[in-house]
């Protein structure tokens, strides 16, 4: 019945001058998620409004769940094309609309008409009355409504007669790709796709870094974080995953530090790695999964001594959310079942039976200190050696 | 370099076997049931394998059923057997240590109503005969008791029980799961007094998907499948042709100089675990000697974790395993070893090395040298 679909964008449209930049943003972002499903596309983009257009047979179902997943989309409109052949033709197809849309309804309505060929006989205010009427005399259970209708029926007269009425939600937010990118510190675990999803949402292209410690994490563990890379690859667009081997310096902070501060000399260790790589890949900041107080590391205390060491913007979207509403999206974006499999990351191999909770800056790094002898050379190392794993696109 | 020692999780399929399979499947591609010749021609190939298999085994060839492997026919022999004779009675006898394929069948029938015993095994890994004379109740209508363990490889005493259960006057079902012994020892199910024996394809150099059930002419089996009438109703579907030949052919195959075989194995395993005892804060874990399976063999390394030894052993080419393979995907801890009374600590520090007839003693004493230079190190660097 839907030959195409009207997309509805939001904050795009306040965005000034700069607005074609996103909307061009958005169109490169349609076609790109529509690669995946089957059929071909046309994604137009005239007076404001969007149009994806199937030529040919398409897979409907596939073809929403695929746009529903675009950020800076806030509805999608499945939409009937009719061919112009007169006004009483097009009162029938309405008619013919509502009823297999809606059945008998009783609904209150109102037609939005809306006259882009200028040519067209009547008037979008003629239109919108004549169709009413049609659809009175139609259906009895129904009445008009202009201030709060039940039920909008939008016409859209161009070259052919566009006929929508339902609105699909869409993800919102922003374009990916329209507001730089950030290096995602991916781990296995549930927090870190999340965040990454929700900077997405804001327009933000991802590259993700991933630390592998082999032998002490598997191959499946590794496995398990391209996987949760390609979720975020679904809204995010392809995501580049740099695979960084941490052994070495993992073992050498184990050596030389005390156990208990091991977890945060690691993780300081980690933004370091990821910073450099950053700012090769010319990502603008780093993004973590971090939530103040769920674990040891992620105390207030513990969140500053880690961040000191980056000069880049740091972002933690998941910072006030409890776990639940963590898991929530996580099920969302169906990255919680990936992110539930029992493979060990790195965070957790060698944490100390009581690691510090309030670190002091200045003890850590006098600790680090100890480290001085190869770690830049450790760190060096393990930035020019990191594994590029594209994923997704 | 590539040492594949984990042969009880699966082993390379014997080139003739895969060869033979790929012709079944790309020339000789009948099925056994169609009238033409094609058809003939397959079911040819379906009833030379059959006779292989009913000679090694000394049963008739009618009493042999093909299914997808080692899991399926625990669970037709079990579960057929459970509800095919539960007018008799509703008791089942089982051990603690026994493969999933089973344990899980017989939660599956607790929760049908039957009950079970899980009778407990002593500190190598085995059963006593003497604990299932005293389980058995007057309603008991079915025992299943492993050949050879598969994480430690104790060999249970099968003989013993199928001769006490031939002494009972009401009748009992033997179920033997013999997934790890087939291949490894010469089994005659008449002999053993056996009337259901479950083997898997797979783990003797066969392809996968591929198993066999004896079912002794006579006892009634439930089936699980309903379908188009193959293997007289009891397993129905279009026969595994490719499957069930390369079967054969394995163990055509594996059984050719078997003694010389079992003996270079046993030859492995005692090297082995001469190594072994000379490595620090390491030990097998069960019997080594001719009482117990020639090719498998579990070893505790106190103080280390069993996935990270795994994996810096894999990085040196080396493929072991972790407990038992089939569980290792869900890090619980293995249930033999619990039951075997292995310290708790050791639990999460035990690996299983399984052996096959490609193994070679220097893989074995590479193995070792491996050993030797990484548990020092892995032990610097631990969790506290």
């Amino acid at each position: 019945m839907f030959q195409a679909f009207l997309i509805k964008y939001g904050e795009i449209a306040i965005k000034g001058k700069n607005r074609y930049l996103f909307e061009d943003a958005l169109v490169g972002q349609i076609r790109h998620a529509l690669k995946q499903v089957e059929g071909s596309f046309q994604v137009t983009k005239e007076q404001g409004r969007m149009y994806v257009e199937a030529l040919g047979e398409f897979d409907y179902e596939e073809t929403v769940e695929a746009l529903k997943r675009v950020f800076g989309i806030v509805g999608i409109c499945p939409v009937v094309i009719l061919e112009d052949e007169g006004f009483e033709r097009l009162a029938e197809e309405v008619v013919g609309y509502v009823r297999s849309r809606y059945g008998e309804c009783e609904k209150s309505f109102k037609v939005h008409s809306r006259r882009a060929r200028k040519t067209y006989p009547l008037q979008s205010m003629e239109l919108n009355a004549q169709l009413g009427g049609r659809i009175l005399d139609a259906f009895p259970g129904m009445r008009v409504d202009v201030h709060e209708p039940e039920l909008r029926l939008y016409v859209e007269v161009r070259e052919r007669i566009y006929l929508y009425s339902d609105v699909l939600p869409g993800p919102g937010g922003m374009p990916v790709g329209t507001n730089g990118k950030a290096m995602l510190l991916l781990s296995g675990g549930i927090d870190s796709p999340v965040a990454g999803y929700m900077v997405a949402k804001r327009g933000v292209k991802i590259d993700a870094v991933y630390f592998h410690a082999p032998p002490y994490t598997s191959e499946r563990a590794k496995q398990k974080v391209v996987d949760l890379a390609a979720k975020v690859a679904r809204y995010a667009g392809p995501v580049y995953l740099y695979v960084v081997n941490f052994t070495e310096i993992q073992l050498y902070i184990y050596e030389k530090c005390p156990h208990e501060e091991l977890t945060i000399i690691m993780r300081r260790y980690m933004m370091r790695i990821a910073e450099q790589i950053a700012g090769k890949t010319g990502a603008l900041g780093l993004v973590t999964g971090e939530s103040i107080g769920q674990v040891a590391s992620q105390t207030v205390h513990s969140l500053a001594a880690t961040n000191e060491v980056c000069t880049m913007p740091v972002f933690r979207p998941l910072i006030a959310f409890d776990k639940e509403d963590i898991v929530t999206i996580s099920k969302r974006i169906d990255a919680f079942e990936t992110s539930i499999q029992p493979f060990e990351d790195c965070c957790t191999i060698f944490v100390a039976k009581h690691p510090v909770t309030k670190p002091n800056v200045k003890v850590i790094r006098r600790s680090e200190m100890r480290l001085a002898e190869r770690i830049d050379e450790m760190v060096e190392e393990a930035v020019e050696s990191a594994e590029l794993v594209v994923v997704g696109g | 370099m590539e040492i594949y020692l984990d042969n009880s999780a699966t082993t390379r399929c014997y080139p003739k076997v895969a060869e033979r399979m790929c012709r079944l499947m790309t020339e000789e591609y009948g099925n056994p049931s169609s009238l033409h010749h094609k058809g003939v021609e397959a079911e040819q190939a379906l009833r030379e394998a059959k006779k292989i298999l009913a000679n090694n085994l000394k049963v008739q060839e009618k009493e042999l059923y093909f299914t997808s492997g080692g899991t399926e026919s625990d669970n037709l022999a079990l579960i057929g057997a459970a509800f095919a004779n539960q007018r008799a009675g509703k008791h089942l006898i089982t051990t603690a240590i026994e493969h999933p394929a089973v344990l899980r069948a017989m939660h599956y029938l607790e929760e049908q109503g039957f009950r079970v015993t899980y009778l407990p095994v002593d500190g190598d890994g085995r059963v006593s005969v003497t604990d299932l004379k005293e389980a058995l109740c007057e309603d008991t209508i079915l025992v299943s008791v492993m050949y050879v363990n598969n994480e430690v490889g104790a060999v249970e005493p099968v003989e013993d029980i199928g001769a006490l259960l031939k002494e009972r006057k009401k009748p009992v079902l033997f179920h033997v799961d013999a997934v790890q012994a087939y291949g490894k020892y010469v089994i005659h199910p008449k002999k053993l007094h056996v009337d259901l024996l479950s083997v898997s394809g797979h783990k003797i150099h066969g392809p996968k998907g591929m198993g066999l059930l004896y079912v002794r002419e006579g006892v009634k089996l439930k089936p699980l499948l309903y379908g188009g009438g193959q293997q007289k109703d009891l397993r129905p579907g279009t026969e595994n042709v490719p499957g069930i030949v390369g079967l054969g052919e394995a163990v055509r195959e594996i059984y050719t100089d078997f003694e010389g075989k079992r003996e270079r194995l046993y030859g492995l395993k005692e090297q082995f675990a001469t190594g072994i005892g000379r490595l620090e804060g390491a030990a097998v874990n069960g019997k080594v000697g001719r009482d117990s399976a020639p090719h498998i063999v579990s070893v505790s390394f106190a103080g280390v974790r069993s996935e990270v030894l795994l994996h810096a052993l894999e990085e040196r080419g080396i493929y072991v395993s972790s407990g038992s393979a089939c569980a290792s995907n869900h890090p619980t801890v293995s249930g033999t070893l619990k039951a075997m009374g292995v310290k708790r600590e050791l639990l999460d520090s035990t690996l299983r090395f399984s052996f096959s007839e490609f193994t070679t003693e220097e893989e074995i004493s590479d193995c070792l040298k491996a050993l030797g230079g990484l548990l020092p190190v892995l032990r610097r660097f631990t969790r506290h």
